[in-house]
């Protein structure tokens, strides 16, 4: 055990804030298109001095880095209060999904535009009438030749007006059992029959869309994984979502109790011995947090892909966020519930956490049934 | 950064496990419990194997190894929840090699290692302390009082001991009064003694990590075995959901406590918060598993015949020792305030 960062670990550390200083690109503008496109900028601008995608390979305009390295960029992002780079989905979803199940075509194909956002990626998972049972979904994909026609309805499709590929599940195989008749597309956004339909969220703000898809066109040379092999292609990049967010979110988490403790500090309300209890408690979650996601990374360093215990640290993070801005609003009072407040918003954002990414009690079904080996729910 | 243990620390682990599954299963510990005395040839075992003083230096009787190989051993005895007064002795140990001078050192450390002349450590309040494990059998009690350390050779007319039952039959209590105020030597300086205490807090971080896992484990067993309503109970998620949080209970233990146990053989910028929350995160998760163990056995689980009540005691009495959760939040705040500004660390550490 060494809980220490190696010289070349610490190397990487320093260049990255030394970069990171000189490059900040300041505040984000008001209004979700004007902030999606200057992350997108800010995304361009890392692409060009190689920090997009520090966790793939080199010829795919990645760095290289090893995970260690991928957890102290999330970190250090987190921790410059820099935005994430604005095709998150295809660096964190859409790539790593590639690069395990993608033909060597595929990835010199779609691979390069993710990193210099010259392609924005979206997920085409969740329907109406499939959420946390997302086998049940309906989207139908028919075969024709040369490729498919795809109907159906999607939801909660982050970046849907402004992506060009989206990763779509579909029902390619009617009469297969639920899990088997899926199938996994790169479905070209461009195209007549889709439609995007902003979705707004309890904070107001419309951070995600619905998508109508008729009779829409994808070629078979667009098929991840081989036809009928959806779930497993599907389960990749569920995985990849709840463990490679994790190092950020969780620094974003103690950056919020580090200025909530401040504030506490100023005030004097740590003289109350029951606040300085709740947000020490915040902060033994937060770093549990963390050190439980080193963890999962020493083995995922020696087993592989990211695994189920991925789900661990998704649950710890959501809760904990939650808590810590319904105890910076007590904290401060009710100016903290107009809606220019910061808090304002991190309040009602966070009760998305806990649904987002997989619902705490999917979650939990998660770990009882292939962490503790449960037997499964009917 | 590796967060994992060398093949020689697994080699403790599981030799550790072994042992104490053919040594120390339920059945010792029910009778140790029910006959209020532990199995005087458990503990001679584990002093061949050296144990008590896996952590000792070398030059003072032990066998030179961390914090780390202590918290491995500590946390596999409280998966048994054996009956013998090694953690007692370790922590003893732990404070006295940290804090105590070359001489009080020189003179303690071998007796503790070879369980020959073992310790026991307690805050105390007013002269009194009042629950003191495995008092009467140590020849040395620690007693600290308001950031001062004390050591009391037993035998001495210092001190007065008398053994008190709690709910932990499995562990033996006393009550130790100082009859001489005044007595007793000084032991350490107060920034060696809260390093020394720190690593205290984290040998009981251990065992409280250990009752967890089992707490999780007995219940796992029982709940994919008992039917009800011809299913086995475990498909239920009322149940289900319950032992995932026993898991995330017990794992965020486990993360806190090896991070400490690091922190106090190679960090020591990171032992006061590494300290703090192992046993913040210990005792919430010890307390609260072995609590989910008994509701999850239903019924049974309310009897004196079934075995998870020795789990649920253990972890009130070792949550109780060397300062509550709630004191350890306090001071993980504390340190977060100290700390507040410093959002771009330069340390090497995670």
């Amino acid at each position: 055990m060494d809980l220490t960062f190696s010289p070349s670990e610490l190397a990487f550390r320093d260049e990255l804030r030394g970069w990171l200083a000189a490059h900040h690109p300041g505040p984000e503008p008001e209004g979700e298109a004007e902030s999606l496109e200057h992350r997108i900028d800010w995304q361009r601008e890392l692409a060009a001095a190689g920090w997009a995608a520090v966790y793939w390979p080199e010829e795919y305009g990645g760095r290289g880095a090893t995970l260690v390295e991928s957890a102290i960029f999330n970190e250090e992002l987190a921790r410059a209060r820099a935005p994430y780079p604005a095709n998150v989905l295809g660096l964190v979803l859409g790539g790593p999904t590639l690069m395990v199940h993608g033909s060597q075509e595929q990835r010199d194909r779609y691979l390069p535009p993710i990193v210099t956002a010259e392609e924005i990626w979206c997920q085409g998972f969740s329907e109406p009438d499939a959420g946390s049972d997302l086998a049940a979904l309906k989207t139908r994909a028919v075969k024709v030749d040369g490729g498919w026609r795809v109907t159906g309805q999607k939801v909660w499709t982050s970046f849907a007006h402004r992506a060009k590929w989206c990763m779509l599940v579909a029902r390619s195989d009617p009469e297969a059992k639920k899990h088997r008749g899926l199938t996994y597309f790169l479905m070209d956004m461009e195209q007549d029959g889709v439609l995007v339909r902003p979705l707004r969220q309890i904070t107001g703000a419309a951070e995600f869309n619905e998508l109508f898809l008729e009779d829409v066109w994808i070629p078979d040379e667009n098929v991840v994984g081989g036809v009928g092999n959806g779930w497993a292609v599907a389960l990749t990049t569920l995985m990849n979502e709840r463990a490679g967010l994790a190092f950020g979110l969780q620094v974003a988490l103690k950056v919020l109790l580090d200025e909530l403790t401040e504030i506490a500090a100023e005030r004097g309300l740590l003289e109350d011995e029951s606040v300085a209890e709740r947000l020490g408690d915040l902060h033994v979650r937060a770093e549990i947090l963390r050190l439980t996601a080193y963890r999962g990374l020493t083995a995922q360093m020696k087993y592989g892909q990211p695994g189920p215990e991925g789900s661990l640290t998704k649950w710890m993070w959501s809760e904990t966020n939650q808590h810590a801005t319904e105890l910076a609003v007590e904290l401060l009072g009710p100016e903290a519930l107009a809606t220019d407040s910061p808090w304002a918003f991190a309040l009602l954002r966070a009760r998305g956490n806990t649904i987002e990414g997989g619902t705490t009690e999917i979650l939990r079904n998660i770990v009882a049934e292939r962490v503790l080996g449960l037997p499964r729910m009917r | 950064m590796n967060f994992d243990f060398t093949d020689d620390q697994r080699e403790i682990r599981r030799t550790a496990r072994e042992l104490l599954t053919a040594r120390s299963p339920m059945e010792r510990v029910r009778e140790a419990a029910e006959e209020g005395a532990y199995d005087p040839s458990l503990w001679q075992e584990l002093v061949e194997l050296g144990w008590p003083g896996i952590a000792i230096p070398e030059a003072h009787g032990g066998q030179g190894l961390g914090v780390l190989e202590l918290v491995i051993l500590l946390e596999e005895l409280g998966y048994a929840a054996a009956a013998s007064p090694l953690l007692s002795n370790a922590a003893a140990g732990l404070l006295i090699d940290a804090a105590g001078s070359e001489e009080q050192r020189a003179r303690l450390l071998p007796g503790i290692a070879d369980g020959s002349a073992t310790a026991t450590l307690a805050f105390a309040r007013e002269d009194v302390a009042d629950l003191v494990p495995d008092a009467e059998a140590a020849a040395h009690v620690v007693l600290v009082e308001d950031g001062v350390a004390t050591l009391h050779a037993v035998g001495d007319g210092e001190i007065a001991i008398e053994p008190r039952e709690t709910i932990d039959p499995t562990r033996r209590y006393a009550r130790v009064r100082v009859t001489r105020p005044g007595s007793g030597e000084s032991l350490g300086a107060p920034a060696t003694l809260a390093a020394g205490l720190d690593r205290a807090e984290i040998a009981l971080a251990a065992e409280l990590t250990g009752l967890a896992q089992r707490a999780l484990d007995m219940t796992l067993a029982y709940v994919k075995e008992r039917r009800q309503f011809g299913v086995p109970v475990g498909v239920f998620q009322a149940v289900s959901h319950r032992c995932a949080q026993m898991l995330l209970d017990t794992e965020g233990a486990r993360s806190a406590t090896y991070f400490a146990a690091w922190a106090a053989d190679a960090d020591p910028d990171s032992l006061a918060r590494g300290a703090s929350l192992a046993k913040t995160a210990a005792s919430d998760a010890g307390v609260h598993a072995t609590a989910a163990a008994i509701q999850l056995h239903g019924g049974i689980g309310f009897t004196w015949e079934a075995d998870v009540h020795w789990l649920y005691k253990r972890a009130h009495l070792d949550a109780a020792q060397l300062g509550p959760a709630r004191e350890h939040r306090r001071r993980v705040a504390r340190l977060a305030v100290a700390g507040a500004g410093r959002s771009s660390p330069a340390q090497a550490a995670i």
